[in-house]
């Protein structure tokens, strides 16, 4: 049995079992467990009257941007940590601290400070992703070999030229497990954001799910769920496969 | 004449001029002395190889020579200039692979020639193509570093400091952790190679004979302080043998040399 076709089987089998353990609950239950044909109405349903996508959509955006934010300061900024010893044992110390909190416990302080707004929203997926990616970058640099550094130099590299296309490289791996690890962070803080404060520039995934929970309607509730299932394995698959793939073919480590 | 052609040139080799080099290294309340007050000279185009065991500061030398680290006293002159960077004149190439996993073969040759103006790209892929060719790995132009033997690596790296046309390769045990068979290739290989681009060459081993096989001339050195104690010339007929016997002679009585200048606290090996 190829890949595809054991893990369509699987998940075919889940669905029935689903499906038909659920005639043998008793009926009290039902509203509990939810027929997967109604879960599936119900994402049709919000599907064609454009709901889901319009909370996909909102959702998708706060992350994307607060994330890719994160990452483009997070990448210059372990850089820098892992060069100079006072950032180091300023930034640095900083992002240490900052890493332990959980990234949900800024969404006071973002209310706070930015009100019901996508600014609170992105500041709050900014701050999930920023440090661990500082944090894994700054790794992978102090990671790197010397010789590296000392054969680029007897090439000619200099300077910037050597952080670039040297130092930066060589710690692709560090970065790479940093950057899902802050999208992790990321996408954990937004659907907690979004599950415990209504924004009123626009309602996103969270926001639905936590709909579903005030109706008392499971199929919503689990419907929602499993979008944002789908949402972080294609994200999974799209951001992060390519540089995995790249770095097993290069290195030679173990195929992720 | 074509650019390729004029990079590809065989161009002047370099003398270098070490004069009472001494270099002291200080790790936490520990001071070593690495060298002391070392001079030598290097002719364009000899193959000089230092041999000493392990703490006796050849690698520091080279490193010196490469414009990786600075003398704490004496000078090192290149041509009649002070070496106080590194510079594509003086090529280093390392033990250990040093090569960049993250880029292909070519793209490793490629390094250094990126870093050469004067050169458009397409010019540059030809020239690492024909040093490729010089080593050997034009089939494996495009693999990855991890796919190679390790006899492999060391020709990349060899085609990698060859690319730039350096005038003086430094090479620091560069066929140290490889297994006797592929080694013994090699030296056939470096030698053809020293021959058709008449580079100078330092070469530091702790192997005696490998460097009977390739030098023109064994400087020894004793460790603590680094010094050099004996010079041997090597007049033996090229390309070398390293089974023959004539080499075996030379060979033994270099190590007869290394173990009397031992120190109390040294390993040697031979």
């Amino acid at each position: 049995m190829n890949r595809f076709a054991r893990a369509f089987a699987f998940f075919a089998a889940l669905l029935a079992l689903w499906h038909f353990g659920r005639g043998y609950l008793p009926k009290s239950y039902h509203l509990l467990v939810p027929d997967p044909l109604s879960v599936w109405q119900y994402l049709v349903g919000v599907g064609k009257d454009g709901t889901l996508l319009t909370a996909v959509g909102v959702t998708m955006r706060r992350l994307l941007l607060g994330y890719f934010a994160g990452v483009i300061v997070g990448v210059p900024l372990g850089l820098l940590t892992a060069r100079f010893q006072w950032a180091s044992d300023t930034i640095g110390v900083l992002g240490l601290g900052l890493q332990t909190l959980p990234s949900v416990c800024w969404v006071p302080l973002a209310l706070i400070a930015f009100g019901q707004t996508e600014a609170s929203m992105q500041f709050v997926v900014i701050m999930g992703t920023l440090w661990s990616v500082q944090i894994s970058t700054d790794d992978g640099v102090r990671n790197v070999p010397p010789i590296y550094q000392r054969a680029a130099q007897t090439m000619g590299s200099r300077g910037l030229h050597t952080w670039i296309k040297v130092n930066l490289p060589a710690s692709l791996p560090f970065i790479i497990s940093g950057v899902k690890q802050g999208w992790a962070f990321a996408w954990r803080s937004l659907m907690s954001a979004e599950i415990f404060v209504t924004i009123l520039t626009g309602a996103g995934l969270g926001q639905l799910l936590q709909y579903g929970r005030d109706l008392n309607a499971m199929d919503q509730v689990i419907a929602i769920m499993l979008v944002i299932v789908a949402i972080g394995l294609l994200a999974d698959k799209i951001l992060f496969s390519p540089w995995e793939r790249f770095v097993h073919r290069r290195w030679g480590t173990v195929k992720p | 004449m074509s650019t390729v052609t004029k990079e590809l040139e065989v161009i002047k080799p370099l003398k270098l001029a070490i004069s009472g080099v001494s270099k002291w290294f200080r790790q936490g309340v520990v001071e070593t002395h690495a060298l002391d007050n070392v001079s030598l000279d290097v002719d364009e185009s000899e193959f000089v190889c230092l041999v000493g065991p392990s703490g006796c500061g050849k690698s520091t030398l080279l490193n010196m020579i490469a414009g990786l680290d600075r003398p704490d006293s004496g000078t090192i002159m290149a041509d009649g200039k002070p070496v106080t960077e590194p510079g594509r004149d003086r090529m280093m190439m390392f033990q250990e692979s040093a090569l960049f996993p993250w880029l292909s073969v070519i793209g490793n040759v490629l390094f250094g020639l990126k870093l050469k103006p004067n050169l458009t790209n397409k010019e540059r892929v030809e020239v690492a193509k024909f040093y490729l060719q010089l080593v050997g790995l034009e089939r494996y132009t495009h693999s990855n570093i991890h796919e190679l033997s390790g006899g492999m690596r060391q020709r990349v790296a060899l085609a990698r400091s060859l690319a730039p046309n350096p005038r003086v390769l430094l090479m620091d045990e560069p066929f140290a952790a490889l297994d006797a068979m592929t080694r013994e290739q090699l030296y056939g290989d470096l030698q053809e190679i020293w021959q058709a681009r008449k580079k100078t060459i330092v070469f530091v081993t702790h192997n005696v004979r490998e460097a009977v096989c390739l030098a023109d001339r064994v400087v020894l050195f004793s460790p603590h302080p680094g010094r050099i104690r004996e010079q041997f010339k090597i007049d033996l007929p090229r390309p070398r043998d390293i089974n023959s016997p004539d080499l075996a002679k030379n060979a033994t009585e270099i190590t007869r040399a290394l173990k009397s200048h031992r120190g109390p606290l040294t390993d040697v090996a031979d």
